[in-house]
């Protein structure tokens, strides 16, 4: 343990995290998922982000989404599985059951309704739908770890606008869910049926006209507190902004489309591509000079930031190269069936993406200070350290 | 520092001007009170001050309006925001971040302040206004005193010279409400901050007031004048200025504690009428012994992981009015709700007309037991009010019109094509309680409904209330409003953290406590008056 190491995870004061390196880590996670159909390595994705997600999450309502991630991603399985069952072709030897199969019409060839439900399949349903699944805890994980509003602080000026709108709708929508309930709850009262859907229908308007009335309070309260208060810029300068942002826009569109269609020279869409990001990046400057605004506690991007982005680049980079060479090792066998092995250097490259709950620094909170002296147990500052 | 000359404001397809020929000139560092009825314009008023009323609001504004000096007619709302902070009467509706310490910084933020300049104001702004342990925490997880100070605090931080609070404390507990002033207090003796506050609730704030403002609507002059000056003749007034007229004092006392001190020989009158008062206030009672209206026996109910109440409770009689009091989040609108079913109880049982709420549905529900929520305008459907009645007899299964004959015993003369959300606060009150009483239910619960009621609607409620008594009707209302518990209620039940802490004649509980106790009580004190009227009958009874 050396004086002028920086400190980090656990000794380190706690702050937040900047949610952009959240975002890269656990992209990073995703895109690993992505490569790999293999049950033990995507499982091993989700632990790697339920166990940082266990340790950094703030105790905020919008941190506690991880689960609901997880849940979604076992109904995508099983909406996956049971398609297979029902449509799938049957390729493959093991047949488990057989469904009763009803004839289509000839135009319908090649869609079959029911039939021999093959164990091939169904692993190969299983497995595809565990791939989603764990793209999902990913991104729940990162929805758990990097506040939403905190992400949208830090867009560039150009697109603060876009950022307001957005936190506003994400503060409304829990207003609105207790509005439904109060509007229900009135329905009860009046001796009205709270079920069903002429309830839903006739408490539509109030709850409508109930979230208009907040939208127009919070214009006004917007407004009184200097929302859009704007800096000297000449018109020149403005309509020049405006007109390489939307320049910037087309061009990374054509680029993209150049780039993903085959039948272009990758030639024409690469400048397209950059000339349109410089565009919009000259743009979005000259169009945020018009904001007069300042941060408030910017969250710094220093050392951690960088530590945790890479901690989930490293097993992206990993799995794509890996993917390039072998393919064959990311990919599990369904066809026969076999145990699924163990590849090492993915699995490595994976579990260190769990060193982002070391490196972070613990997010600031009412118990931080408690919580700080109680986890201060030798073996976990070691491995900080 | 502001200074109104000559202004006339008309709404877009308004007849009349709302405000008409307004001159008002507020100096810097004054705390002066906005008073009226419910729409008489005072929220025009205040909305003047930051430009909001034309710029946002539209409608013509003549004359001129000047803060700081700067015209509100060539300055935009955010051109302002560096010289007036406006609270909003519901802080949650103006809140634009989603906790506390950015909540501080955005008006900072949008008027482009350097970051370590707005650092050092948001931790001062935490101390002034005692929020520092909240800093970190969601605003929708903050209590409603907590929310009115960061809301004054968010618009502080810009250090603003002038601030505009719209009923800043009448959602509050008392409590809370003594929080929120102090804090004003404050800013107006130590940072000079020029306040105008509109209130309904004059008992606790008048004595504050350097000056205040009467609005009398209609487009009639402003009166201005000192509170005590204003007080002397106003229409409306606290208990307090009330027993001092009563009693002849001169000068007029704001305070309690002025009051105490002028009430010595007061005091010495009423000492022997003591015993007789409580005699009639007995006679005066309408309870109907037997079955009781509603029992509430052991009830524990939870909201997720967390006991609202905690083991409550509580039987009420026909022709009682009883008033729940306690806290924000004591339980009490839990209570309501746990009456009307809407919580099924964990433990316990609860039996309104000798069933079971949860176990009820539609006229089997209404024609036991009414709830008249704490907004009122949820109760209601329709567009008009007609058809707001016409629905509500159909709902209740009773014959046309019933309603509509309600409506006219409580609030004589609405128009029965207005827009419910174009009536005044207590005419809609009186409508939502029409719609609740039409199925004639014999237990009425009523959650805050005094919340945004002028002087002369909550007398008409207190009338109200008293006909229900009389008429075998059982009432139970949740209330922060201690006046109104003393002027009716014949039990006060007090919640503490999901039990029952105090039950008992009105007298017994709200004497001599601190938070509950109603002003003319701290006045006479340890003598058990409540309200002036009590006092004015044992006088006029005694000679």
């Amino acid at each position: 343990m050396t004086r002028t190491a920086p400190a980090l995870g656990d000794r380190a004061l706690p702050r937040w995290t900047h949610p952009g390196a959240w975002w890269v880590w656990a992209l990073g996670l995703a895109t690993a998922a992505s490569r790999t159909t293999n049950p033990i390595l995507l499982a091993l994705i989700v632990a790697v982000a339920g166990w940082v997600v266990q340790r950094r999450r703030p105790d905020a309502p919008w941190s506690r989404s991880f689960a609901v991630f997880l849940r979604l991603g076992l109904v995508v399985i099983g909406i996956r599985v049971l398609f297979t069952a029902v449509l799938g072709t049957g390729v493959g030897q093991h047949v488990i059951l057989t469904l009763p199969e009803v004839p289509l019409p000839d135009w319908m060839a090649g869609v079959s309704l029911g039939g021999p439900v093959t164990a091939e399949e169904l692993l190969l349903a299983v497995y595809e739908g565990m791939v989603l699944a764990t793209m999902l805890a990913c991104i729940g994980a990162a929805n758990s770890l990097a506040s939403p509003a905190r992400l949208l602080a830090s867009v560039p000026a150009a697109l603060y606008e876009v950022g307001v709108a957005v936190v506003v709708a994400m503060t409304f929508a829990p207003q609105l869910v207790g509005d439904v309930a109060r509007v229900r709850t009135a329905r009860r009262l009046r001796g009205r049926s709270d079920r069903g859907v002429g309830a839903f229908l006739g408490s539509v308007m109030p709850v409508l006209e109930g979230a208009l009335e907040r939208a127009v309070d919070l214009a006004a309260a917007m407004d009184s507190r200097g929302y859009g208060r704007t800096g000297p810029v000449s018109r020149g300068v403005r309509r020049s902004g405006s007109a390489l942002l939307l320049l910037g826009v087309v061009g990374v569109c054509l680029g993209v489309y150049a780039l993903l269609d085959g039948g272009t020279p990758g030639a024409v869409g690469l400048p397209l591509l950059v000339v349109g990001l410089a565009a919009g990046l000259v743009g979005m400057r000259l169009a945020g000079r018009r904001g007069i605004r300042t941060r408030y506690r910017p969250d710094p991007w220093a050392l951690p930031e960088w530590l945790v982005s890479a901690c989930g680049a490293v097993p992206a980079v990993t799995l794509i190269v890996v993917s390039v060479l072998d393919p064959l090792t990311l990919v599990s066998a369904t066809a026969p069936p076999a145990w699924p092995s163990l590849p090492v250097v993915p699995a490595a490259a994976i579990l260190l993406a769990a060193l982002a709950g070391f490196v972070a620094p613990r997010p600031p909170g009412p118990g931080t200070v408690r919580d700080d002296a109680a986890s201060r147990r030798p073996d976990l500052e070691e491995v900080a350290a | 520092m502001i200074r109104f000359e000559d202004v006339s404001v008309t709404y877009d397809g308004a007849t009349a001007p709302v405000l008409a020929h307004v001159d008002l000139h507020v100096s810097e560092g004054e705390l002066v009170l906005v008073v009226g009825r419910t729409g008489t314009g005072k929220s025009t008023l205040l909305r003047c001050v930051n430009g909001l009323v034309p710029h946002f609001t539209g409608g013509t504004l003549s004359g001129r309006v000047t803060v700081a000096g700067r015209d509100t007619r060539l300055h935009p709302p955010r051109e302002l925001a560096d010289v007036v902070g406006v609270v909003p009467q519901d802080p949650l509706s103006g809140f634009v971040t989603d906790m506390v310490e950015d909540e501080l910084a955005y008006g900072m933020e949008s008027i482009g302040l350097a970051p370590a300049l707005m650092r050092r104001r948001v931790e001062e702004t935490l101390d002034l206004l005692g929020l520092a342990d909240l800093r970190q925490r969601s605003l929708l997880s903050l209590s409603g005193g907590q929310r009115q100070r960061v809301a004054i605090g968010a618009v502080l931080t810009t250090h603003p010279k002038v601030l505009v609070l719209d009923e800043p404390t009448s959602a509050l507990d008392p409590g809370a409400a003594e929080e929120v002033l102090a804090a004003l207090q404050r800013l107006v003796h130590d940072l000079g901050v020029t306040v105008l506050l509109a209130e309904h609730r004059l008992e606790r704030v008048v004595q504050y007031a350097d000056r205040v403002v009467v609005v009398p609507g209609d487009g009639e002059a402003l009166v201005v004048g000192t509170p005590a000056d204003v007080m002397v003749d106003a229409p409306v007034a606290p208990p307090v200025v009330e027993l001092g007229r009563l009693a002849g004092w001169s000068p007029l006392p704001l305070t309690v504690r002025d009051a105490r001190r002028a009430a010595g020989p007061l005091a010495e009158r009423l000492a022997p009428l003591v015993d007789e008062a409580a005699r009639r206030t007995r006679a005066a009672l309408h309870v109907i012994d037997g079955e009781p209206a509603l029992t509430v026996s052991d009830v524990v109910v939870r909201h997720g992981s967390v006991p609202a109440l905690r083991g409550v409770s509580l039987a009420a009689d026909r022709g009682e009015i009883v008033a729940l009091m306690g806290r924000n989040g004591a339980g009490k609108s839990t209570l309501l709700s746990t009456l009307v079913g809407l919580h099924v109880p964990q433990r316990g049982t609860v039996s309104v007309g000798g069933a079971a709420p949860a176990t009820l549905r539609g006229r089997e529900l209404v024609r036991r037991v009414g709830l008249v929520p704490q907004e009122p305008t949820d109760l209601l459907v329709a567009d008009r009010v007609r058809e707001e009645c016409a629905a509500s007899d159909r709902d209740c299964g009773v014959a046309a019109g019933t309603t509509r004959a309600v409506l006219d015993r409580l609030a004589p003369g609405i128009s029965p094509d207005t827009h419910p959300r174009d009536l005044s606060e207590g005419q809609r009150l009186a409508l939502a309680l029409s719609v609740v009483l039409a199925a004639q239910p014999p237990v009425l619960l009523l959650d805050e409904p005094t919340r945004g009621l002028d002087y002369s609607a909550k007398q008409r409620l207190v009338a109200t209330l008293r006909e229900l008594s009389a008429a075998g009707h059982c009432v139970l209302m949740a209330t922060h409003d201690v006046e109104l518990a003393a002027e009716v209620a014949t039990r006060v039940v007090v919640l503490a953290d999901g039990e029952v802490v105090a039950d008992g004649p009105a007298t017994d509980v709200v004497v001599g406590s601190p938070m509950f106790a109603p002003q003319v009580s701290k006045v006479l004190a340890p003598q058990p008056w409540l309200t002036v009227s009590e006092v004015a009958a044992a006088l006029v009874a005694a000679s």
